[in-house]
């Protein structure tokens, strides 16, 4: 009952369908397409830190580290547009965001 | 090694049960709650793996900082939960396929694939061994002696996020009285009181 480089990339792969199965089911609601978003950057920090143990190299870790840095910057900006949003529309529904016309 | 191998299973059984009941629950505060979960398990992944000074950041940066975020912004807006769960089933099946084919494809990656033999003897900064340098010395001094440069553009990073926030929510209503220090220091005498003459017997 080893458990091996494999085990852990399997757990990663299942989180990180997960975050985008999440996309896909809840298409109305912002907060948790954040959400998932979240989920799949966690995946890919598994992934990270799993190929730096199994192969002895600290790079993985510092690596995770600024994924995770850049994922507290995303969550706090995304959440800020969603407020000015909310203010400003009274809706965070996805289909209502299309004053730009895209 | 099996209590190793069980608290693997834990943690991943956990995690796993807790991603899926962030996609699908109900109510968002309850998804919050159960990413919250889903970090602390894998704060406990992370520590299977050796990685102890990245464990207790994602509990600290996730759970203390990003997850309690969420936790305010959901319940600061006032949103009609059951008119966003609207089409939740419409898009069930897309979203299954579409999750299926990326779990089948993902696997045929892992399944078809090794690492090279020379690969871990080719460690570009190899692990130090854990009853010498502790991990988080030894993440310290590749951060700072290797990447320097891209851990102060990390906390530039941080920096714009956290002005480019405050930025977005700050609003400048109309109506609310404040008090304005700048003003109340400039004030002079002259202007703040008016000598009057008053004739006596006849009132101001």
């Amino acid at each position: 009952m080893e458990i091996g480089l494999a085990h852990y990339l399997t757990v990663a792969a299942i989180l990180f369908t997960l975050g985008i199965f999440g996309i896909f089911l809840n298409r109305k609601n912002v907060i948790i397409i954040l959400m998932s978003i979240e989920l799949m950057l966690l995946a890919v920090n598994i992934n990270l830190v799993a190929f730096s143990t199994f192969l002895n190299d600290l790079v993985g870790q510092v690596f995770a580290m600024f994924i995770l840095t850049v994922a507290a910057a995303e969550a706090a900006i995304g959440l800020a547009i969603l407020v000015v949003y909310f203010r400003n529309r009274g809706s965070i529904a996805v289909e209502d965001i299309n004053m730009m016309k895209g | 090694m099996i209590v190793q191998a069980l608290a693997f299973y834990l943690f991943a059984a956990i995690m796993v049960a807790s991603a899926v009941m962030v996609i699908s629950s109900r109510n968002p505060v309850h998804s919050v709650l159960f990413l919250i979960l889903a970090f602390f398990n894998a704060a406990g992944l992370f520590v299977l793996l050796g990685a102890e000074f990245l464990a207790m950041i994602l509990v600290v940066v996730y759970v203390g900082a990003v997850a309690v975020l969420f936790l305010f912004v959901v319940m600061m807006l006032d949103v009609n939960i059951a008119e966003l769960r609207h089409g939740f089933l419409q898009y069930l099946p897309i979203g299954a396929l579409i999750g299926l084919i990326l779990l089948v494809e993902l696997g045929m990656v892992a399944g078809a694939w090794v690492i090279s033999p020379g690969a871990g003897a080719a460690a570009h900064l190899p692990i130090p061994p854990p009853d010498q340098v502790t991990n988080t010395a030894a993440l310290g001094h590749v951060l700072y002696d290797h990447y320097v440069y891209l851990f102060q553009s990390a906390g530039l990073i941080l920096l714009v996020a956290m002005v480019g926030a405050i930025v977005l929510t700050l609003r400048q209503r109309e109506g609310v009285r404040r008090q304005s220090i700048a003003r109340q220091i400039s004030r002079r005498r002259d202007e703040a009181i008016e000598v009057k003459d008053v004739t006596s017997g006849s009132g101001v």
